[in-house]
């Protein structure tokens, strides 16, 4: 199969107006994917499933993720006029980067048996600007996935047949899989605690954590 | 009510004496139709414990009934989702009496492994007067005969009459259990506190 590179620049033939990006993965299998932008998502996933040499007619996997704000940490070297001298002086800069929900493809080849190539897509924000093309209408398999991530992520897909809550009650309110989602506290107890679950008891039982950091010492 | 003594003695003459109770409730406790029903991974025991190798036919529990109009078991075999809770009291109030619950699993006794999160019942018995429950992920289908003959046991044990008379018998008690509304981020009420007495925890 063609590396992304080559994806990647048969995409930016096709498609002009097209913003993509190789994003490289540092896990040990080290695939890459193709960052699309989200106006050209839609035209860009039918160039993958139309084109002769690729033909990726199966889209095996559709999952979302969240990318809550992130500071990041730069070190940039700033040249400063110390007592007269001119000095490098190390800083340490400081820049957030908006959070985004992401939306993840798997496409194979079922005709030219090979894959998968990876299409990612990001929305602007995580708040009200969380539109994404979907791509049912190219896979016909995607289209419980893409409702699954709109129910737990809060992604809408525009164009999408049928996109109404999967998992969840129509009811429910929020998207639970997002990472700022906060779940009612319902905690119970529980016999032997441990983790996040050790942490809620302590909140919940302050008396009794005080008490087990303290084992008896038995005869 | 004739003594047991007499009974044997003339069980060994040839006559064979009962009470109404016995017959009926040894009608019943050989005739346990469950629901065909089953939520996750422990409904794979279920169906396994029904098949001919562990064969829940000798306890005269095969007939799994597609229809709650015709059951008289109701086997809580999985994971019981928020979203799934007031669909499965709903079947339960569909049962004719008599009816019983089994609840098998972790999951279907308190949650199981997925206690702590957002979208899983912390127990059917919540919303249901369960009679068994059988602890294990997944219990074995050992474990499922062996709940069927304690509720069995349970069965033949029961009083026709009297004030512990079962709710069938009994006019006064409410036969209808209310089927929770889906909330925001949870069932409501989150339990049905008629049903669930939760004992005290001492400490
Ligand atoms: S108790 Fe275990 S086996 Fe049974 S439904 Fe829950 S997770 Fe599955």
């Amino acid at each position: 199969m063609e590396t992304p590179e080559q994806i990647k620049s048969r995409l930016e033939a096709a498609l002009p107006s097209a913003k993509i990006e190789i994003i490289a993965n540092e896990c040990p299998a080290g695939e890459r994917s193709l960052l699309v932008d989200a106006p050209s998502a839609f035209a860009a996933a039918q160039f993958l499933r139309d084109d002769e040499q690729l033909r990726l007619d199966y889209c095996s996997n559709v999952t979302g993720v969240d990318w809550p704000d992130k500071e990041l940490t730069e070190k940039v070297k700033v040249k400063q006029v110390v007592e007269g001298v001119e000095k490098e002086v190390e800083e340490v800069k400081k820049t957030v980067r908006p959070g985004f929900l992401e939306v993840v493809y798997h496409l194979y080849s079922m005709a030219r048996k090979h894959g998968p190539v990876v299409l990612r897509c990001r929305t602007e924000n995580r708040t009200d600007r969380t539109q994404l093309p979907s791509l049912t209408p190219l896979w016909r398999g995607a289209e419980f996935q893409e409702r699954e991530v709109f129910d737990l992520y809060g992604v809408v897909f525009t164009g999408h047949p049928d996109l109404r809550r999967i998992l969840m009650w129509d009811e429910f309110e929020g998207f639970p899989m997002r990472r700022d989602y906060v779940a009612p506290d319902d905690f119970e107890y529980e016999p032997t605690p441990h983790d996040e679950v050790l942490a809620e008891a302590k909140k919940h039982y302050p008396a009794e954590a005080k008490a087990e950091a303290k084992p008896e010492v038995k005869a | 009510m004739i003594e047991e003594g007499l009974k044997n003695e003339l069980q060994k003459q040839g006559v064979y004496v009962t009470s109404l109770q016995e017959l009926y409730n040894w009608g019943r406790a050989n005739s346990v139709w469950p629901l065909t029903f089953g939520l996750a991974c422990c409904a794979i025991e279920m169906m396994a414990a029904s098949m001919a190798r562990f064969d829940l036919a000798r306890f005269g529990a095969e007939v799994f009934r597609p229809s709650p109009r015709q059951a008289d078991l109701m086997i809580v075999a999985g994971t019981v989702t928020k979203k799934m809770a007031p669909l499965v009291v709903r079947l339960y109030n569909q049962m004719p009496e008599p009816k019983y619950v089994i609840a098998m699993g972790a999951c279907a006794i308190s949650g199981g492994p997925f206690k702590q999160g957002y979208n899983v019942l912390k127990g059917v018995d919540r919303y249901l007067p369960v009679d068994v429950a059988i602890p294990g992920c997944p219990p074995r289908p050992e474990a499922l005969l062996h709940a069927i003959m304690t509720l069995q046991e349970k069965i033949l044990n029961q009083k026709l009459t009297g004030p512990d008379r079962p709710r069938h018998l009994n006019a006064d008690v409410a036969g209808e259990f209310p089927v929770p509304a889906y909330g925001k981020h949870d069932l409501e009420p989150p339990n049905n506190p008629e049903v669930w007495q939760p004992p005290a925890i001492q400490r």
